[in-house]
Formats: C-alpha cells, structure tokens, sequence
C-alpha cells in the first residue's frame, strides 16, 4: 500500500463519521433523510475492506501521520465489526426516529442531535480502533463517553437523567485509572530510554518490552485492566451499564452494546500484548479469569431476577464480555480467535436484539417483561425477530456464537483452564435458563383484549410510554400530515378504534423499515457462524498474540 | 536555579498540591470546596513550570501556562456557574431576607463524617506511598521522590467521589482524580506529549460541561442535586 493510499484509507473511518456529524449539524434548516445516516457506516466498511487487503497481503501494516493511526489485523477485524453494527443501526435508525416521532417524544432537532452525536460517537469509536497512541486510544474510548453521555440521557427523564449521571462519573473516573496505567507505561519506557515521541506507541512498547520495569508494567497492567474494563462492562465499576443501556435509544444501545465495549476491550488487549512480554503471560492471565469469572457469576445473578427486557439485554452483554475476557485470558491463538469471532457474532446478534426490543417498546409503550405478552401473536414478524435474536445470543447453531462458543470450550480446556470453563459451562447454562424463560414469556401467552391496555401505574424499574396500540386507536385526523410510524394494522382490516373494547387485537406488520435490518443481521450472524469465509484469514492473523 | 532552590521549591509545590486536597475534604460549603480547588491548580501549574525551567524545556512552561488557565480558570469558573444556577440569588429588601435556600450550596450529610475524612486521607496517603515505592525506586530524582503525592491525591479524589452527596462535590471529586493523575505525569516522565495532554484537557473540560448540564436537568427532574434521590433505576 502506497504512503498516500494508507494516509487516505486509514483516515476515512474518522474523518467520515465527524464530517458528516459536522454536515448534520450545519444543516439546521432543512433535516436530512434519516437514511443519509447509512452512508458513513458505508465508508467505515470500505475502509476496513481495503485495510484487510493491505494487511493481509504482508508487508509493513500502513501507518499515517506519522505513526498515530496504524491499522493491523485485530484493528481490522474490530473495524470491521463497527462498521456491520453501525450500518445495521444505521439502518434501525429511520423507523426507530419515525416511531418516536409519531409518538410525539421527537422533532425535527431531536432527530438531527440524534444524527450529529450519533455519528460523533462512530467517529470516536474507529479513532480508537486505529491508534497507535496509547494516549490517543484513551483520549477517543473518554470522547465516546462524552458523546453518549446525551445520548443516553434523551429523554430527561429522571431514570434517563439518573443513568446519564452514573454512566458519565463511573465510566471517566474508571478510564481515569486507565490513563494513569498508561502513564506510569510511559514512565517506564521513558525510563528506558525511548524517545518521547513514541514511549507511547504500543507496537514500540511490544518491540521494546525487554527493557519495560516489571514492577512498574505490572502496577500499569493492574490499573489498565481496570480502568479499560469499566468501559467493557467488567466488574467492579460495571454499575453503569444495565443503566445507560436500558435508557439510550435502541439503535445506540445497540452500538454501545455491540460494538463499543468491545472497542475499549480492544485496548486491555493492545496493553496484554506489552505485558505479556514484559511479565510473562500469567499475570494478565490471572487479572483477566478473576475479572471474567466474577462478571459472569454477576451478570447470571441478575439475570436470574430479571423483569426488565432492556436491562436483560445488557446483563447478557456483561454475560458475553466476561466469556471475550475468558478467550484473552486463555490467550492460545484458537481462544483468541474464539474472542474475536464471540465479539463479532455477540455484536450482530445483539443489534438485532436491541433494535427489536426498541420496537417492542414502541408498540407496548412498557419494558417491564411481564407486560409483554403474546409478542408471537400480535407482532408476528416483530416477535420472530426477538426471539431468533434471542436464540442467536443464546448460542444455538447456526449462530456465529455457536461457533465460537464452542472453540472457546475447546481452547480452554486445551488450555488446561478446565476448572475454569467447567464453571463458565454451568453459569453459561444459568444465564441461557434465564433468558429463555424471559423471552418465553414475552413471546408467548395470552393476547391482552384491547382496550384491557396496561394501567399507568408506577411501574419502579421499567420505562412507561404511550404505546403505539394506542396512539393507533386516535382517529386518522390526528396522524394527518406527520409520519405516521412503522407499525399500520395488517392489510385492509379495520384498524383497532374500530373494535370494540375485549375483541382480540389486530396483528401488527413491523414494516420493510423496520424489518430489513433485523433480517440482515440474524442473516449475518448465522452466516458467521456457517462459515468466517474470506473473513478466516484475517481472523486467525489477528488471533496471534503479541505480535505488532 | 540551583539545585537545592528547585527541590525545596519542588516539594513545596507538592506539599501545597496535597494541602488543597485534604482542605476539600474538610470544607462543607460548595463554594469553598471549588475555591480551593482553583487553589489546588496553582499548585499544579506550578509542577510543570518547575520543570521546565530546571529542565531549560521551554514548551513545558507553556504546557503550565495551559495548565494554569484550565485548572485555575475555566473548570471553576464552570463550576460557579452551575452553583449559581442551583442556588438562587438571596433576595433583598425588606421581609425576603431568610427564604435563601442554602440546602443546594452545602454538603449536607457526607456518607463519611470530617474527622473520620481526615483519617482516612492520612491512610490513603500512607497507601500512595506504599504502592508508589517501586516507581520511585526505577529513577530517583527529586520530582520522581515526590510522586507518591500525585497517587495520594487520586486516592482522595475517589473518596470525594465516592462518599460526597452534592452532584458538584462528586464532580470536585473526579477533577481532583484528574489533577492526581496529571501531578503524576509531570512528576514521573515530565508529563504526557503534547497530543496527548492536549486531547486529555480537552475530554476534562468537555465531561465537567456535560456534567454540569446534567446537574441543571437532575435538578429539575428531581428537585434536588442529592446523589442519594437517585432510585429510580435498580434491581
């Protein structure tokens, strides 16, 4: 690859993303399509295509301006996966803004702060993905937190204000002890004498870990798993996360979910890479197993408990970050590629979970489980989404988590970490117990009559809104002349202000919008998992531990 | 500057820097609490204008020029404002002199009284320095020798943090973390690159703006900016 073409393909995932968060926010006039939304997602993709050639046909991995961004095999591959999850949420985007729209909880600038902070945070995202920095990758993974932060806080709520509050003090105090493991890593390279300019590159770092000071990598390890761990939803400072991922707006859940908690554990990584070396593998072997069990026995704890479904969702990220955590820890080649492919299927398939628990919270206006009932009968297309989406996190075949749940079993006890995994194996069962029972009872069951709606009660925990059964019953006078949402009663039926209150509803058409892609990401999730394709060598290249 | 002049200069500047932060923990009214933290950023400034000038490193000098503005400047001046808009103005003239509302304005009920919060920053600080023993051991210098004070001012920081109930005091907290972090740049490598420091401040200033937004809107969504009403979301 030519300096030039490495300068331009590296810089489009971020400059892309902010030029089209600046385009958004000059335009104040005249809103965008919602669909414009899709074309920077398009662009991270492009570029993570071309970088995937480049790196794979050997030879130096491009840098550009003057070594800040370099691209390897895993900053591919996570590049990559940001940008499926991205356009996926891209694509969620239109309907999901045209529901809040028709339920009267958005305008006009609501939308385009949505489309600014949204792309904003995309931007953010691939710069961390690409630094070679160590100080540049922290100073994105914090502009992420910043960016969110309103995001998760939309609604002005007080659970909405109150998950705000908690994400942005947890998540900058707990990366705060990341960015003093990453200066006390360059206390201990410039202490061995590299130059200022580059103590800071971590593929400088691994060259040069020989003369790294064990004691000091050591105490920078401990901080870095720490803090970078906070934002990848691993305990102890994981409080945030059920929090901002039940208030955020579904398509940002899902990138926060899908994508971004594997971007900062892409950094615990980039420094296991350096300690590894220094200290040998045990240390960040145990930090991590510790860090992963404990998550997990957390994450199915409540999951146990659970009544929320958004919640729900986000207790089985923290469940599929600890096991990603696990693949590091085993750190065999096999475990880390098991890591990388858990990483990618867990953030297709939970795009789709999330958009379609968006959905699911527009039309019942509630997220507490227990209120939403008959999902399989009243939203047909809608119901069958969540539910596959559901298998999918559940690892059933032919989910890509299937595949990589299963190499991670395999790696580990190859590993000799056979205690560990037999633990993982029966706290994995728990979980899968608990969100089949949950996703069962949303599914199934009993129609509720219409009109036998749910009673604006306090609800404590769970969102209450309007739901768009409701709204639908308004006649069409006051849906005239604003978009009218993507749920419409099937064909030309009379709608449910027609019915008489006690006759079952009429089932609900999730719409092309809204539908496509959830379609496409159970698509690429199960084809992940029949097949990584020409994905396999770029795969088992950034599988290779510590290699720069 | 001879060599005795900028240790003892050094470990003033570190002293006063440590100082600022017990004081916080002992101060009950917010105002106080931000003032002494612009305080605390003299001291800060102070750390990389030593170094430069002993070093002859001019752009350390206006790294403390930076330093000096934001810490001592913009983040309390952010800070006073949004106690401003918490804590209504006092009314004057004649039958409105006692309805200030000055419950906004004080730390009411910390989780952790004064005296056991000096107690446990004494301990903190005895921990920074059991901890920050293999970091000096690596180079020994002046600077590095008072680095231990950089560790001990997080650690206080995480208390504030942690056991403060006004959002402000929480926010006074993590700035706190943050300037005990940055204290342990200077004093261990000389600070972090320029790119770095730079992106760094300006993530801090972005997060305490975002978290003062969100302290007007807690207090019209909850009436109050006490940590403690926050119940809304649990399980």
């Amino acid at each position: 690859m030519t300096p030039l073409a490495s300068q331009v393909w590296l810089a489009v995932p971020v400059a892309v993303p902010l030029a089209a968060a600046g385009v958004h926010t000059a335009f104040r006039r005249r809103a965008l399509s919602a669909w414009t939304g899709l074309l920077s997602p398009c662009a991270v993709l492009a570029a993570g295509v071309v970088l995937a050639r480049a790196v794979l046909s050997g030879g130096h991995p491009p840098t550009a301006f003057r070594g800040v961004l370099r691209a390897d095999a895993l900053s591919v591959w996570i590049l990559l996966v940001v940008g499926a999850v991205a356009a996926l949420a891209a694509a969620a985007a239109p309907a999901h803004l045209a529901g809040e729209r028709a339920a009267g909880r958005a305008d006009a600038a609501t939308a385009r702060r949505y489309q600014v902070l949204v792309h904003a945070f995309l931007g953010a995202m691939c710069a961390a993905v690409l630094a070679a920095n160590l100080g540049v990758l922290w100073v994105a993974i914090e502009a992420t937190t910043i960016v969110t932060a309103f995001l998760v806080g939309h609604r002005r709520t007080r659970a909405s204000v109150e998950a705000a509050w908690k994400y942005v003090v947890i998540c900058s105090a707990g990366i705060a002890l990341a960015f003093l493991g990453i200066v006390l890593l360059y206390y201990a390279a410039r202490a061995a004498q590299i130059p200022e300019a580059q103590a800071l590159d971590w593929p400088v770092l691994v060259a040069h870990a020989d003369r790294l000071d064990p004691a000091v990598t050591r105490l920078a390890t401990a901080l870095v798993v720490l803090g970078f761990g906070a934002k990848a939803g691993l305990v102890p400072l994981h409080a945030w996360l059920p929090d901002a991922h039940s208030q955020a707006p579904a398509p940002v859940s899902a990138l926060m979910s899908g994508v971004l908690l594997s971007v900062s554990f892409t950094a615990v990584l980039r420094c296991k890479a350096v300690a590894d070396l220094v200290l040998g593998p045990g240390y960040t072997r145990t930090l991590l197993t510790a860090t992963a069990l404990l998550t997990l026995a957390l994450a199915v704890a409540l999951l146990l408990a659970q009544r929320d479904y958004k919640r729900m969702l986000a207790y089985s990220s923290m469940e599929h970050m600890s096991l990603i955590a696990l693949g590091a820890a085993v750190g065999t080649p096999l475990a880390m590629s098991a890591a990388l492919l858990h990483i990618a299927g867990h953030g297709l398939a939970k795009t789709v979970a999330f958009c379609a628990s968006g959905h699911v919270l527009q039309l019942r206006g509630t997220t507490r489980i227990g209120r939403v009932r008959g999902l399989l009968a009243r939203a047909p297309g809608l119901g069958t989404a969540f539910g596959l989406s559901v298998l999918a996190l559940l690892a059933l075949p032919p989910s890509g988590l299937f595949a990589s749940e299963l190499a991670l079993a395999r790696a580990a006890f190859a590993a000799r970490f056979g205690w560990a995994a037999a633990a993982v194996l029966l706290l994995v069962l728990t979980a899968f117990a608990a969100l089949a029972v949950r996703t069962a009872a949303m599914l199934l069951g009993d129609v509720p009559r219409v009109g036998a709606g749910p009673a604006a009660s306090g609800a404590g925990v769970a969102l209450q809104l309007q739901p768009a059964e409701q709204r639908l019953g308004v006649p069409p006078v006051a849906a005239e002349g604003t978009p009218q949402g993507p749920y419409r009663p099937a064909g030309d039926r009379p709608g449910p202000a027609r019915l008489a209150p006690g006759t079952p509803a009429v089932p609900v058409r999730l719409g092309m919008a809204a539908g496509l892609p959830l379609v496409l990401g159970l698509a690429a999730c199960a084809a992940l998992g029949v097949a990584a394709g020409p994905l396999t060598d770029l795969l088992s290249a950034a599988a290779l531990p510590g290699r720069p | 500057m001879s060599e005795g002049t900028y240790t003892q200069l050094l470990d003033l500047a570190c002293g006063a820097f440590l100082l600022a932060a017990v004081v916080v923990l002992w101060q009950r009214k917010l105002t106080a609490i931000v003032r002494t933290f612009a305080l605390q950023g003299v001291a800060l400034a102070a750390l990389p204008f030593l170094l430069g000038l002993h070093e002859a490193r001019g752009e350390l000098i206006a790294v403390a020029a930076g330093i000096g503005v934001l810490r001592t400047g913009v983040l309390p001046y952010l800070m006073r404002r949004a106690l401003d808009s918490l804590v209504p103005a006092p009314v004057t003239g004649a039958g409105h002199r006692y309805v200030e509302n000055v419950s906004e304005a004080w730390e009411t009920q910390p989780l952790v009284n004064v005296a056991a919060s000096l107690l446990t920053a004494a301990l903190l600080t005895l921990l920074a320095y059991a901890v920050a023993r293999p970091l000096v051991l690596l180079g020994p210098a002046p600077a590095t020798r008072a680095l231990p004070v950089g560790l001990a001012v997080m650690l206080i920081g995480f208390f504030v943090l942690s056991t403060r109930r006004r959002a402000l005091a929480q926010v006074v907290g993590f700035l706190l973390l943050d300037n005990g972090i940055t204290a342990t740049a200077f004093l261990a490598a000389s600070g972090v690159p320029l790119i770095v420091e730079l992106g760094v401040s300006f993530d801090v200033v972005l997060a305490v703006l975002v978290l003062q937004i969100l302290t007007t809107r807690m207090r019209t969504a909850f009436g109050t900016t006490d940590i403690d009403d926050l119940r809304e979301l649990h399980d």
